[in-house]
Order: structure tokens, then sequence, then C-alpha cells
């Protein structure tokens, strides 16, 4: 008791802060467990079809299999290469296409509606044309993912642009510069926040428009393990295979964010 | 006094102006015309909106004029600028970049940074009392000092005529007398022609050696009136002697003849 009160208001803030902040992980640790607990026992006691809806420990015993055999990597590893391949793809093209939009308006003008069209199409709708067009191949399935991230990322970026403020523009003028300059001394640095938060949103849609073309065209890869394990109706590996996907999107998820905090607080 | 000559700087003749939009025209400036001279400190006065920013504008060349012309005299190729610079309303500063990269700005878009433009903007700095914060971050800097490294990265390209649009309009009263001190001081001591623009009296007459009057839009020239003060005062100073109580009286004679 008398500890207690020798503490300053500051350190019982942090100390308070720090026990809230123990609880929330605790409680979301119990949460988990509880799910699983009661997932397991409702599969081994039949109340649930335990073949339909698997259970933990099956799950947990098919990584295990496919790890064992090296599988999973295989499969893990085509999913993220492609997905990584679709982002950066999607990032450049959004990024290049955003510039020459800003740099040449009459051009955005005229295209504003179509990318509006394309950005709210539902992208899946495309995946079976692409495949026609370009075959079942890795390169369709790049394509799909670059195609769902691709026209939000121009969007966002090109009204990000325009919304520069103007004044710090004219001061670029002021000083005797030319529109490319405003674009590298202004435009581009002052929407480096923009930029990695539009990336944080790409890298989900790039994981997603993989998975999409992976269900139509694909050999290998997480995407292709769902379709595969629900045709066969081995579904403790249609969800094991999500379970992956869930980690994987995370973590390309964490990456991004840590990348964006880096480059924020410097 | 007499270190200003009688030099023309920049001269506009019979300039007028007008912003279009799909709603309709809107006159800013009518026939006007006056003269720049080498060494003044010009101040421009009237209501808020009536065109006042415009003329620097159309000094600094980010506007073409409708009617009429400006030139300046000073070059020896007439149509061509003279070296200007031109301090914003708010100072825009760059977060992303340190003060000193701030300041250097104007240099890197011209291509002139080399080693002794920079090693005398530190020096600049360090006069002006930056020296400390060269590689500080805007942000941390109070309104004051911001205005002083504006006003610096203006200096930086060592402009032969100055334009001032409002520039301490974003400070608090406090702040802005003595920032408005500080720059007058560190335009005379760096012996620079310069124009400002403003719609606050007080700032107009303490800081300038002469005064141009306007109307409300589309702008006239009411008044052009030269200012004389016991030499050697600082902007401060001036504002407690009597002539400036007089001179206040008369522009504001002038802008409420106009508005009836």
């Amino acid at each position: 008791m008398n500890s207690k009160q020798d503490l300053t208001a500051q350190q019982r803030f942090l100390r308070t802060h720090r026990r809230n902040r123990r609880m929330v992980c605790l409680i979301r640790l119990i949460c988990l467990g509880a799910f699983l607990g009661l997932w397991e026992w409702a599969s081994d006691t039949g109340r649930i079809n335990g073949f339909i809806f698997s259970s933990p420990s099956q799950i947990a015993e098919c990584f295990w299999n496919m790890a064992k055999d090296r599988s999973i990597f295989l499969h893990v590893g085509v999913t993220l290469g492609e997905t990584l391949v679709s982002f950066f793809l999607a990032v450049l093209i959004g990024l290049g296409a955003a510039l020459l939009l800003w740099s040449v308006k009459s051009v955005a003008r005229v295209l504003e509606p179509y990318l509006v069209v394309l950005n709210s199409l539902p992208k899946s709708a495309l995946a079976p044309l692409l495949i026609v067009w370009l075959g079942a191949n890795t390169r369709t399935i790049i394509v799909v993912g670059v195609s769902l991230a691709v026209f939000g990322t121009v969007l966002n970026l090109y009204t990000g642009f325009c919304q520069v403020d103007q004044e710090q523009i004219k001061l670029i003028y002021t000083l005797g510069g030319t529109k490319r300059q405003v674009l590298s001394k202004v435009i581009v640095p002052s929407t480096v926040p923009l930029l990695l938060s539009v990336m944080k949103v790409d890298i989900g849609l790039s994981l997603v428009g993989v998975v999409i073309g992976e269900f139509l065209a694909a050999r290998a890869g997480l995407g292709y393990l769902i379709i595969y394990g629900s045709q066969v109706f081995q579904l403790n590996l249609v969800m094991m295979s999500i379970i992956v996907l869930c980690v994987i999107a995370l973590a390309l998820y964490q990456i991004v964010a840590l990348v964006e905090k880096r480059l924020i607080s410097r | 006094m007499e270190a200003f000559s009688r030099v023309p700087m920049a001269a506009f003749e019979n300039v007028g102006f007008a912003y279009h939009s799909l709603e309709g025209e809107t006159a800013v400036l009518q026939n006007i015309s006056f003269t720049v001279r080498k060494g003044e400190f010009l101040s421009v006065v009237g209501p808020s909106g009536c065109g006042k920013s415009t003329i620097l504008s159309l000094i600094a060349g980010l506007l073409e004029p409708e009617t009429g012309s400006i030139f300046f005299p000073a070059c020896e190729d007439e149509s061509k600028k003279v070296n200007i610079g031109y301090m914003l309303q708010r100072d825009q500063l760059f977060e992303w970049r340190t003060v000193l990269q701030n300041v250097t700005l104007g240099l890197e878009i011209r291509r002139k940074k080399t080693k002794e433009a920079r090693k005398k903007l530190e020096e600049m700095l360090e006069k002006y009392g930056l020296g400390k914060f060269k590689d500080a971050r805007p942000s941390q800097l109070s309104g004051g000092m911001r205005q002083r490294a504006a006003l610096i990265r203006t200096l930086a390209l060592e402009p032969e005529l100055l334009l001032l649009d409002e520039p301490f309009s974003a400070l608090d009263y406090q702040t802005r007398l003595s920032v408005g001190d500080d720059i007058g001081t560190i335009i005379e001591k760096e012996k620079k022609t310069a124009v400002l623009v403003t719609h606050d009296l007080g700032e107009a007459i303490s800081l300038g050696t002469r005064v141009l009057v306007l109307s409300g839009r589309p702008a006239r020239i009411l008044a052009d009136m030269p200012l004389e003060f016991p030499e050697d005062l600082t902007p401060l100073e001036k504002r407690n002697t009597a002539v400036f109580q007089e001179y206040f009286q008369k522009i504001w004679k002038e802008l409420k003849k106009d508005e009836q």
C-alpha cells in the first residue's frame, strides 16, 4: 500500500496503461482458445460434422503432414511470389499513371469516368476473360492481382496529387521552378504518406486478386489448394489453406506498416 | 534617406486585369500605373480582396496583364525581368526538409547550390538567430522564426526586388509586431528594394518608405504617398511618432472616402 502511494501520477498512469494492454492481450488469447476448444470439442463429440467442419487438430495435422513433405512451402512460396510481383507492379504502374494524369490534366479529364468505372467494377468478373485471353498460367494470375489493386491506386494517388496545397506549388514557381520541379520538390515528397497508406491497401488487394486467379488458373498456390481441396472434399486442406492465407495477409500488412512507420517518423 | 536613388526598377503602365470563371468576369485592376524605384520600400494598402496580391503576381510574372504593360527599366533588356524574390502569405516551409534544406530550395531549383552559396546561407541563419535550428524541422520553430526562415529562403537567390504578400498575416498580433520589425530591419540591412502588400495600415506605414493606397475592386490608385520619418527609427519605434498618426489618419480618410 505504501509503495503505491510513493508512485507519481505519471507512474500510476503508465502502470494502469500497461495493465490494460496486458488485459486486452489476455482476453484476446482467451477468446481464441475458447473458440478453438469449442470447435475441437464439438467436432470430437459429433455435435458438428467433423468431415465438413473439420477441427483444429485435423487442420494442424494436415499442416504438419504437408510441412513434412515440404509441399506446403511450395504452395505458400508460389502465392507469396505472385502476390509480391503483382503488388509491386500495381504500385509502380499506379504511381506512373497518376503522375502522368497529373502532368497532363487534359488526359486526366478525359479518362476520369473510365477509371471510376474500372475501379468499381468487380475485377473477379474479368478473371475468366483473362484466362481465355492470356491462358491458364502465372502471368494471368499476376494480371488479376494487378487489376484488383491498380485502378484504386491511380485514383487515390491522382486525387492526392491534386489536393496538394496550391500555395506550395506557387512557391516553387516564385522560386523560378518548372512544372517538373513542382512534381519532384512538392507533389511527390508531400504525398509519400498517402503512397504508403495506398500500399497498405494494395498488398491486401493483390493477395485477393492472386487467390482469385489461382482459383481459376493454377497448378500450385494456396488458391489452388482451396479449390482442389473442396473438389475432393478434403475440407481440412481448405481450412488449413485459409488459415495460412490469414497469416500471410497479416504478415504482409505488418511489413508495409513497418516500412511506413520507419519512413514517416524519420 | 538619400540612399535610394531615383532609378526605376519596375513600372506599371495602365495595367488592367480580370479573373475569369464560368460565373463571369471579375475585374480586379483598372488602369494601374506606378513605378517602384531602386532602394525603396513600397507598401500597397487597400481593402481585402481588392487585387493587391494580383499586383505582386503580375510583377513576378506568374500572371500576364490583360491590358497595359509592365516593364523593368533596370534591366538592359527592358522586356526581361529583374531577379525577383517572392514571400508568400504563409511561410510554406516544407516539413519533409530541414530548415537548411528549406532555405536552399531556391538554389536547388535554379541549380545554383554551390558550397559557397550554402555556406553563405548558414551564416545568414546564424546572423538571424536560426543557426541552432538549421537541422531542425520547420514544426520545431516558432511562427516568427518560420517567417525569418522563409525570408532567408527568399533572399538566398539574391533578388534585386522583393515582393512581400501579407507575410505577417498568419501571425498573432505580438509576434507580428516583432517579426515585422525584424524583417523590416533585415531588408534594410541587406539594402533590398521591396514591395509589401498588406491590409494593415500600421504595418504599411511603419515598414514602408512610400505608400500606395488602392480602392476597392476594381482597384484604382487613390493616393501615392511618400513617407518621411526622422532618421534611423526601427519600424516599431516609428509607430510611436506623431507623424505615424498623421499618415495613418490620412490613409484612413482616403479609404473611407472611397467606401462611400
